[in-house]
């Protein structure tokens, strides 16, 4: 297949597209959460938003529609379930992911067992993804990223040290749900692009990767962002010339570039 | 409460599930003290520090500049140090200057880069601003941190423990820094430390605090007090008053 005769498609302009915008929102949500020990929070919403999708397949709606809501309240109770039951962070996420998934199984045997629909979900393929998820995944982009960017020094400082971030006039409460929400939001807008299973990676990985090599917040920010989409565009052709899932493939990609940006470290260190 | 309050604490109680840390206490700080909150480890010093900030629940009243903690929004007049090791990330992605630029409070509209540059060059480290402070020495970290705390010129400064990772020359320039602050800026101090010799020669007020407040007065009163005597043993008040009289015939020596 010709490099260039790619683009004629409207399925791969759709995937770059989608792919572009999501990678971007994901890796900007993400360095918060990995700066917060929160790294988890991506895998715990996705095994919900599962349950979620299930229910879609089940009762014959828009898995989307469904997913969405019953990701955000998750969200929001993992972060009750921390505050208010004084249980570790990681425990909470542990709690809701485990029963999230526990309840998808159930609904998908109900419903006949895992068929090629909630495979869809599980693993994803951003190659079929129509218009209309297409639109959905630029709008939302759009509304989180232009969240993230306008509180962008108010997550910030809360990652640095949340009592410092409260003492500075910063209501921590509010942006607490605010992230929860927009993290809810995130993983259910990118399960078509790289699966349930897959969707943590593309929140942890272009921040882990850029956390590496850079010690400046704005480069860490700008450069997780451009390993995201580099990934995401990576893994799109790679899939296509190698006929591999799109999925795993933008996750291994990302995994290089972490290995990549490893590497660099290290010669950095060895140079000192 | 007269307008020269800075805090007036009223009944201030602390809790947490099992245990409680401390009930019922009152003290105000009067405007440009320079107060030295001391106590064994422990002792609930930081946990006073952070209810007094709304950062704990809490049960009674507290007032900062004659308003309810609870609803006090002016955070521009207020400079806060937590206790550096028991939170700071040292691998955190943040130059000096993005970590000076965080305490600058929402209310601040002075240009940024003025106030970081003041703040760094008021403790000496502004040739740090462009460096990572992953990349700093534990006493620089701890010197950012004091910069981030003043960098609004705040009009009370409430210090946890800033000293613990200084060298005893910086932490001698620091305490002069603060003392300036305090005798010439009129600045209220409110300094958390476990070193209740060194801080003496220092502070205006000293409240020796252990679960409850044990002391509250002047380091004379403190070394007079015959309560005290009995509270520490003569000898150990002894000593501790000494100590201060140390500090201040080497400080009267390097002076002369």
């Amino acid at each position: 297949m010709d490099f260039f005769e790619l683009f004629k498609y409207q399925f791969i302009i759709r995937a770059i597209y989608t792919g572009i915008f999501v990678a971007g929102t994901c890796s900007l949500l993400g360095i918060f959460l990995v700066l917060r020990r929160l790294s988890l929070i991506g895998d715990g919403l996705a095994h919900i938003t599962f349950g979620g999708v299930a229910i879609g397949i089940l009762t014959k709606h828009e898995p989307f529609y469904i997913a969405m809501p019953i990701s955000v309240l998750s969200s929001l109770g993992i972060l009750k379930l921390s505050q208010k039951a004084k249980i570790y962070g990681d425990a909470a996420i542990g709690i809701v992911s485990a029963v999230g998934i526990a309840f998808g199984v159930i609904i998908s045997n109900i419903a006949g067992g895992f068929n090629i629909d909630l495979f869809s979900y599980l693993f994803g393929n951003i190659l079929a993804i129509s218009k209309t998820d297409m639109y959905i995944s630029l709008i939302l982009s759009l509304i989180v990223c232009g969240i993230i960017i306008k509180n962008f020094d108010d997550f910030f400082s809360i990652a640095f040290d949340e009592e410092l971030a409260q003492v500075t006039g910063i209501n921590t409460k509010k942006l607490n749900y605010l992230l929860s929400i927009l993290t809810a939001v995130t993983v259910v807008m990118s399960m078509r692009v790289v699966g349930i299973m897959l969707v943590s990676a593309l929140l942890i990985l272009p921040a882990a990767s850029a956390l590496q090599i850079f010690h400046s917040f704005k480069k860490v920010a700008f450069f997780s962002v451009f390993f995201s989409v580099l990934s995401v565009l990576t893994g799109i052709l790679i899939s296509l010339f190698f006929n591999l899932p799109s999925g795993a493939t933008i996750v291994f990609v990302n995994f290089i570039i972490f290995l990549f940006c490893l590497f660099l470290k290290h010669l950095e260190s060895a140079r000192r | 409460m007269t307008n020269q309050d800075v805090y007036t604490v009223q009944n201030l109680s602390v809790k947490y599930p099992r245990n409680n840390i401390f009930t019922n206490i009152s003290f105000s700080v009067n405007k440009g003290d320079f107060l030295a909150i001391v106590g064994p480890n422990g002792s609930g010093k930081s946990t006073l520090v952070k209810s007094l900030l709304n950062l704990l629940p809490y049960t009674g009243n507290i007032f900062l500049f004659g308003t309810d903690i609870k609803t006090f929004s002016d955070w521009q007049r207020i400079g806060y140090m937590p206790q550096k090791f028991s939170y700071f990330n040292p691998l955190f992605p943040a130059t000096v200057k993005e970590v000076v630029q965080l305490g600058i409070s929402k209310n601040n509209n002075n240009p940024k880069d003025i106030l970081i540059d003041k703040a760094l060059r008021s403790i000496d480290i502004h040739s740090l601003k462009d460096k990572p402070i992953a990349t700093l020495s534990g006493g620089q970290q701890q010197r950012v941190l004091i910069a981030r705390a003043l960098v609004n010129n705040p009009e009370l400064l409430i210090l946890d423990e800033p000293t613990v990772a200084l060298d005893p020359d910086i932490r001698e320039s620091f305490f002069q820094i603060l003392l300036n602050m305090n005798r010439n800026e009129y600045k209220t101090i409110m300094l958390v430390t476990h070193d209740i010799g060194y801080v003496g020669k220092y502070a205006t007020k000293l409240m020796y605090f252990d679960r409850n407040i044990i002391f509250y007065g002047t380091f004379k009163d403190f070394c007079e007090s015959e309560s005290m005597g009995d509270y520490f043993g003569y000898r150990t008040q002894h000593l501790i008053c000494n100590m201060e009289h140390q500090h201040l015939q080497i400080n009267n020596k390097e002076r002369s």
